[in-house]
């Protein structure tokens, strides 16, 4: 199999996107950039081989006989994300236990009762990694921290484990093992995984076969390109460096080919791109000396407010009215945020100002860039935002009149999308 | 190419013109027992040949806090500044002056700066500066001469501007000069030093449309702060910048027939793949930094208009077409680039644009400097319609370290080149196919 391969290496995440001959998405692997760039490259483009690897069974499959092969892969390609999780999940046991084993305040007690803790939750993966197999958006990360931490918290109340000690154990644990490719191929993940996929017996063995013609035959990689804040990092000669700017526009033209205008708020920027026809991007704004009004001034409101980030917006949805916050400082409108508080301000009313607020920026920003056109493909974490996008929508509306709105549950793996496919269209001079 | 700080390449006549500023910091250094008298003046709408004509020495306190940001000095200048009481947002050459006046006033070359006799004030477009030299004043007690040039709301001042900055220079500037210097005004000698001041602007114009050229032989930026050097300061209506300008030229005219590109800090450039306009000053704490970000991608700039803050000479101007030496200055004053319109800079830009083949403009817009930066958003609007050509907007400060960073700047500077030529490839470009995944907000 011919595929171009993109990286993103972000501030926060690293996705690396095969493309195959026809420009379509046919591998691609996301991890955290908390490490180095490097380490992060490797991992992200290990995942979207194995990603690919999976692919190219559907081909196979419909030739052997396979009627609804986009389905069975689907099926397959789940069962197989499980099985990886599964498989990470006792790397994570392993270094966990280890480490509780030797702690001062750890011991062989705590070690065997925290191995029982994650056994517990490997014995319930399908239900833990379920989101995770299906939104290749999601982290693992995320997905053990949430039940591993409520699980050592009711252990702790019941005084059968010492709760920090567990925890410490496990962020040592996770950050190693985040940082390491998967120990096992992902054929012996596809094997394993057929015993709970739910297909077929016969499509079972379609699958072992397609496997078996297929496992030796190496994915090809044509050409890379690498873009995202680290992109300087990459060991790409020069002209396979792409700005993300480029490939965000192209990404977003490949996921919606009616897209002139891109709005992406991101971690710590937020850009305002427009593109033409094809893609190419004709004139961009990004947000200048001062982050505010970034992902990163959510993170820092919620921190304020004590809840999580993903908490925010169907808060901010409760709210009445939009109560104005009037600075474009991040810290300042913390300050805001108590004062209005101590009025007696509902928060949901003072989350819904600050979640305009982010807008009102971005707004200015897609004016200076040439306003929005249609259609408007929105992207980056804050996307997925509820609040955000209703906020957006309207003062777009207010404007520019009515404009169509895309935001694409794979928008996290836009940039390495435009990369792939400016890998595939030949670099440029 | 790599980055040596301690060889860092020069074009030739770059030496020369460290030679003349060392003496001319000398001579300052000894004016005091020497009995010479010294006046500060500002660079846009300086009055060098008049001053020239009194014998008062000229110093440029915002040329000494840039030149304090190329020496990393001027951090420390500005937080002393701030601890005496003047707010971050002050314009930083002012904070960058008071800091290095407080610290013993000693100049770029290490040699201490005389106080002024004379503050010689020509007011064009900059209303900070009236606010600076007040300070000045407060500390040194001199004798203060304002000149008032009026803002041209359309393209030609009138004749009733000219004779009113005429007037002042007669009435006001003049007697201030004679009772600093204890001599009497000679019209001939100033006529004389304007003759020599045209020589050299002829060929200062010379090397800057040189840039026409492909490739270019010269940055019409970074390369050609430099260049106007000397007839932004002391040295216009002066045998040195005569023959500065005429050593200057031949060394372009050399590159030139060897079609070679502009000197870099790391070498001639080998090939340039971009030709950009550019408005707004640069930044000086990082001068070689963010020059790299545009020579390490083959991005040379053809044509600047901060060159043309110290007067504008490529659109006609000379100081000696006027029989009347002072209409002359008056002319030179009000055409400074700083006391231009909106509308005029737009116009002026436009015209480069298209007489040097550009393929991009970059905006600089200064946190510090409201004089400079008001307007560019409209502006690049305005020229990015009539060119059609995309602009690219970044920001920075003079010479406030704080407010420059590259990471940022660099990632701008590459987004818009790469921009530029994915558009100069424009027509041929593949048509990727779109994807077929699920979409989770629709349209409204």
């Amino acid at each position: 199999m011919t595929t171009w391969l993109g990286i993103d290496l972000g501030s926060t995440t690293t996705k690396a996107v095969l493309v195959n001959e026809d420009g379509k998405v046919v591998g691609a692997g996301l991890t955290n950039t908390r490490s180095n760039y490097d380490v992060a490259a490797a991992i992200a483009r290990a995942e979207a081989i194995a990603d690919a690897q999976l692919s190219r069974l559907e081909a196979e499959l419909a030739r052997n006989g396979e009627k609804n092969a986009a389905g069975t892969l689907a099926e397959v390609k789940r069962a197989v994300r499980i099985e990886q999780s599964l498989a990470r999940l006792t790397q994570v046991r392993d270094r966990t236990v280890s480490l509780t084993r030797s702690a001062p305040d750890g011991g062989d007690v705590v070690a065997d009762k925290t191995q029982a803790l994650f056994d517990a939750i490997a014995k319930d993966g399908e239900n833990v990694f379920a989101a995770l197999a299906v939104d290749r958006s999601r982290f693992f990360r995320d997905m053990v921290a949430a039940r591993i931490l409520s699980d050592a918290e009711n252990a702790a109340r019941k005084r059968e484990l010492p709760y920090d000690v567990v925890v410490g154990a496990y962020d040592r644990a996770i950050v190693d093992v985040e940082n390491s490719e998967a120990a096992e191929s992902v054929g012996v993940h596809l094997v394993r995984s057929l015993s709970h996929a739910k297909v077929s017996s016969e499509s079972a063995r379609r699958i072992e076969a397609a496997w078996k013609t297929l496992e030796a035959e190496p994915i090809d990689i044509k050409a890379m390109v690498g873009t995202g804040y680290g992109r300087s990092r990459l060991p790409f000669p020069k002209e396979n460096i792409r700005s993300e700017i480029l490939c965000h526009g192209l990404g977003a033209h490949a996921f919606f080919p009616k897209t002139r205008t891109v709005l992406d708020i991101g971690g710590q920027d937020t850009k305002a791109i427009q593109v033409d026809g094809d893609g190419v991007v004709t004139g961009f704004q990004m947000n200048d000396r001062c982050a505010a009004g970034c992902g990163r001034y959510l993170g820092y409101i919620a921190e304020e407010m004590n809840l999580g980030i993903h908490e925010l917006g169907p808060l901010a949805m409760k709210a009445t009215r939009a109560v104005k916050i009037s600075s474009t400082c991040t810290v300042f409108a913390g300050v805001e945020l108590r004062a209005r508080l101590s009025l007696g301000e509902k928060r949901e009313n003072i989350l819904l100002g600050l979640h305009r607020a982010i807008i009102l920026r971005a707004m200015s920003l897609l004016a200076r860039s040439g306003g929005v056109s249609d259609e408007l493909t929105f992207t980056g974490g804050v996307a997925k935002n509820q609040a955000v996008v209703q906020e957006l929508t309207d003062l777009v509306g207010k404007h520019y009149g009515q404009r169509t709105l895309n935001i694409h549950t794979d928008s996290i793996f836009m940039g390495a999308m435009g990369a792939a496919l400016f890998a595939k269209r030949g670099v440029q001079a | 190419m790599s980055a040596d700080v301690k060889h860092a390449q020069k074009d030739v006549s770059q030496n020369r013109q460290k030679e003349m500023i060392a003496k001319h910091f000398t001579r300052l250094s000894k004016a005091r027992e020497n009995g010479e008298k010294v006046g500060y003046t500002f660079v846009p709408g300086n009055l060098t040949e008049l001053l020239g004509v009194f014998d008062i020495l000229p110093v440029y306190p915002e040329i000494n806090a840039l030149q304090s940001a190329m020496r990393q000095k001027s951090a420390g200048y500005i937080r002393e500044a701030e601890r005496l009481g003047h707010n971050e947002d002050v314009c930083t050459y002012v904070k960058c002056d008071i800091g290095m006046m407080t610290q013993g006033n000693i100049g770029p070359t290490g040699e201490k700066l005389p106080p002024p006799d004379l503050l010689l004030l020509s007011y064009t477009g900059c209303f900070t500066f009236m606010k600076w030299f007040e300070l000045l004043r407060q500390e040194y007690g001199c004798e203060i001469a304002m000149l008032h040039v009026p803002y041209v709301p359309g393209q030609m001042p009138t004749s009733e501007m000219r004779q009113y900055v005429k007037g002042q220079l007669k009435d006001e500037v003049i007697p201030k000069m004679e009772k600093v210097s204890g001599k009497k005004f000679d019209p001939d000698a100033l006529l004389a030093r304007l003759k020599l001041s045209a020589r050299a602007e002829n060929d200062l114009v010379w090397v800057l449309e040189s840039a026409k050229k492909r490739p270019s032989p010269i940055d019409a930026y970074f390369g050609s702060v430099y260049y106007v050097g000397p007839i932004f300061t002391g040295f216009r209506g002066t045998e040195d910048a005569v023959s500065y300008y005429k050593e200057l030229r031949a060394e372009v005219e050399d590159r030139m027939s060897r079609g070679e590109g502009p000197v870099t800090p790391d070498g001639t450039l080998a090939k340039e793949k971009y030709r950009l306009v550019v408005e707004g000053p640069p930044n000086w704490t990082n001068f070689r930094d963010f020059w790299r970000i545009f020579y390490d991608e083959g991005a040379v700039f053809v044509a600047s208009t901060y060159t043309k803050v110290g007067g504008l000479y490529d659109t006609g101007f000379r100081h000696d077409q006027e029989k009347d030496p002072l209409l002359a200055l008056a002319d030179y004053c009000i055409g400074c680039y700083t006391n231009l319109s909106l509308p005029q800079r737009v116009d002026l830009l436009e015209k480069y644009v298209r007489e040097y083949e550009a393929d991009g403009v970059v905006f600089n817009s200064i946190k510090s400097c409201n004089s400079f930066s008001a307007g560019q958003l409209v502006m690049l609007r305005e020229l990015e319609k009539r060119t059609g050509i995309p602009g690219a907007f970044i920001e920075s400060d003079l010479v406030d370290p704080r407010y420059y960073s590259q990471a940022n700047i660099k990632n701008r500077i590459e987004s818009y080149l790469q921009m530029l030529s994915a558009r100069k490839a424009g027509g041929h470009v593949a048509q990727p196919a779109s994807l077929k995944l699920p979409v989770v907000a629709g349209g409204h």
